[in-house]
């Protein structure tokens, strides 16, 4: 690879950065409109997220703290029946998605968290997961609760449905619902090429580039060839049909997050007297208006933006990876997905963020400025030298793993929009493949500008259609709880 | 009336299995059950698809299994008379088979000595050797 003279690839990368950057521009700017309160620059768009975690946190009765064990005894398998042995688990679905959302967003996301508002947005980013943990809980009952079993006994679901079906019937307004479906879908597409596809392609490229000698890596120009590559591999498993990659890459997933925590880990237990400082940082730096401008509610933005991002509560998502559960109950899988921002956000984002602190990266100005995946990279790279190479390893694979869940999750947009037609699913796959090329020639802002817009716009349709079934949803975790508690739902281990 | 249980898979010696819990059955007048246990578990990771496909897919194991294997080793009893039920199921084939035994309130557990390769038994044992250790009823397990 070295041998390439550099001029045209150069020119290549550039080339795709100075029409898209334009694009991603003007999207930013219409789905992130913000509004100036006490000096901050407040986006609409997060607060509608936060706010709706918030309102299904209230509405149904705290259920991160009350119903945790519940939640935990469902995916431990303890209300199984053994009938239903080889149906789709409720610890499958909750790992399904679990590997749509953990990725670049808990690595790299964490760092532009940090070096965008100090480490008090990690304890924003906390308090967020924690009240997503609602509204994901929320999205995935409502997606069991309307999903379709195909002819031929496949099962899907997800906002689409719910939206179409349950807001007509709750509305008695069929067309609103078509059209909040719609938009979802169209958003969904969207976000499948944004967050699900160029973030990921984006900030794997860069670790590359950065453990292959950073600015003097043979890759370093020609970002393009690095995405060429990824594009082949995604493009072999979702055009190819060449399963067997994406079936070996969710077996790896698991042990290389295993790795990831077991060395946030080390480098925590190694500096474990600075355990207290480091939270203490957090805590204080979170409402300390010199922390980043716009102060405490500058912060605050930043780490609910980039929670939203990781975990993606609200945005609908992760509904249709849980949709495929074997339950007779929807809620028990609103109750399972609820642990999903836990695991994601409050667990480890934390402990990439605690990484990062400790080792007091963020406050080099080199890494923080290159923000994202390097910086987490030179935190850890200054307590165990070779594990940027490692995480280089684990990056690709959570990208790759990602960017196949998003696939589906942008073919089955694509699937509801165009009637389940062949020929569109094929030039989305096809789409979805250049666009991993275009993340990963591109530089990271206006990646993670267009990334976090088409993520974040799925939110719109998404959360209107909560709000509308938010009595729907309710009644029907009250009906499961009233069973769990008369013993009609019970616990078979 | 007792019921005998036999666990089976393709192999020759399932086969030496039957036949020797069919002859027990017809010597005591108990009936048979053939069981076989898909290896499946509840902890995997999946893609997307899988899931989706999951139901379709489970559905076609269990009709693939019963008239590949656990039909055709039925039918070695039925031949001579003996009653025969067969039973096809996912999950861990130790554990599955233990639970099956007891829930049916099965007399014995009859078990080809056969189904892994040398690495595995030598790091797990071999599935016989586990319901020997585990069941709570009798196992004979036929060489």
């Amino acid at each position: 690879m070295s041998g390439f003279p550099g001029v045209l690839p150069l020119s290549i990368d550039d080339t795709v950065s100075e029409y898209f950057g334009p694009i991603s521009d003007f999207i930013v700017s219409v789905v992130f409109y913000s509004v100036t309160i006490l000096g901050a620059d407040v986006s609409l768009i997060v607060l509608w997220l936060i706010g709706a975690a918030i309102f299904f946190t209230i509405w149904f009765g705290v259920p991160q703290i009350r119903h945790l064990p519940h939640s935990l005894n469902l995916v431990r398998g303890r209300f199984s029946k053994p009938e239903d042995a080889g149906e789709v688990s409720h610890f499958q679905a909750l790992a399904t998605a679990v590997s749509g959302t953990v990725g670049l967003g808990n690595i790299a996301g964490v760092a532009v968290a940090i070096s965008l508002g100090g480490p008090g947005a990690t304890f924003w980013m906390i308090v967020a997961g924690f009240f997503a943990m609602a509204s994901k809980m929320a999205e995935c009952t409502l997606g069991v609760m309307y999903r379709r079993r195909h002819a031929d006994g496949s099962v899907s679901g997800g906002p689409m449905y719910y939206l179409r079906d349950g807001v007509a019937k709750v509305s008695g307004n069929a067309r609103l619902g078509k059209f909040l479906a719609a938009f979802f879908a169209v958003c969904c597409i969207g976000g499948s090429l944004g967050g699900g596809n160029m973030f990921q392609a984006n900030q794997a490229t860069a670790q590359i580039v950065s453990v292959t000698g950073g600015a003097d890596s043979p890759f370093a120009d020609i970002n393009w060839v690095i995405g060429l590559v990824f594009a082949v591999a995604v493009g072999a498993v979702i055009i190819g049909g060449i399963k067997s990659i994406a079936r070996v890459t969710e077996k790896i997933v698991p042990f290389m997050a295993g790795i990831y925590v077991a060395a946030c880990l080390i480098v925590i237990g190694g500096s474990i007297g600075q355990v207290p400082s480091a939270f203490g940082e957090i805590v204080s730096s979170a409402f300390s208006p010199a922390s980043v401008g716009g102060g405490f509610l500058g912060v605050l933005m930043v780490g609910f933006q980039r929670a939203a991002f990781s975990n993606e509560a609200g945005i609908g998502s992760a509904s249709i990876a849980h949709s495929a559960v074997k339950t007779e109950e929807p809620a028990t899988e609103g109750f399972v997905a609820m642990l999903e921002p836990l695991i994601d956000t409050i667990i480890i984002c934390t402990m990439t963020a605690l990484t990062i602190v400790i080792t007091g990266a963020w406050q080099d100005e080199e890494a923080s400025e290159l923000g994202g995946v390097a910086l987490t990279s030179s935190a850890f790279e200054s307590v165990i030298p070779w594990f940027p190479n490692v995480l280089a390893l684990a990056v690709v694979l959570f990208a790759f793993s990602t960017m196949i869940s998003w696939s589906y999750y942008g073919m089955k947009a694509t699937g509801y929009l165009f009637g389940d037609s062949t020929t569109a699913e094929i030039v989305f796959k096809v789409i979805f493949c250049v666009f991993i090329v275009i993340g990963a020639a591109l530089s990271l802002k206006p990646v993670i500008g267009f990334s976090d817009a088409m993520i974040f716009s799925m939110s719109i349709a998404n959360v209107i259609g909560l709000y509308i079934l938010a009595k729907t949803v309710r009644n029907e975790i009250r009906r499961h709880l009233g069973k769990v508690e008369s013993g009609e739902f019970a616990r078979v281990k | 009336m007792s019921e005998l249980l036999v666990g089976v898979d393709r192999s020759d010696e399932s086969r030496r299995a039957v036949e020797f819990a069919t002859e027990r059955a017809r010597e005591l007048g108990d009936s048979l059950v053939v069981v076989h246990v898909i290896p499946w578990s509840p902890f995997s990771f999946n893609t997307p698809e899988d899931n989706e496909q999951r139901p379709a897919r489970r559905a076609a194991e269990i009709a693939a299994a019963t008239t590949q294997v656990t039909e055709p080793m039925a039918a070695v009893a039925r031949e001579v008379g003996v009653s025969v039920d067969t039973l096809v199921q996912h999950g861990d084939p130790v554990d599955t088979l233990i639970e099956i035994a007891r829930s049916r309130g099965s007399a014995q557990i009859v078990l080809g000595r056969t189904g892994d390769g040398r690495v595995r038994r030598a790091v797990f044992g071999s599935i016989p050797s586990q319901v020997v250790q585990h069941a709570s009823v009798p196992v004979t397990v036929v060489p």
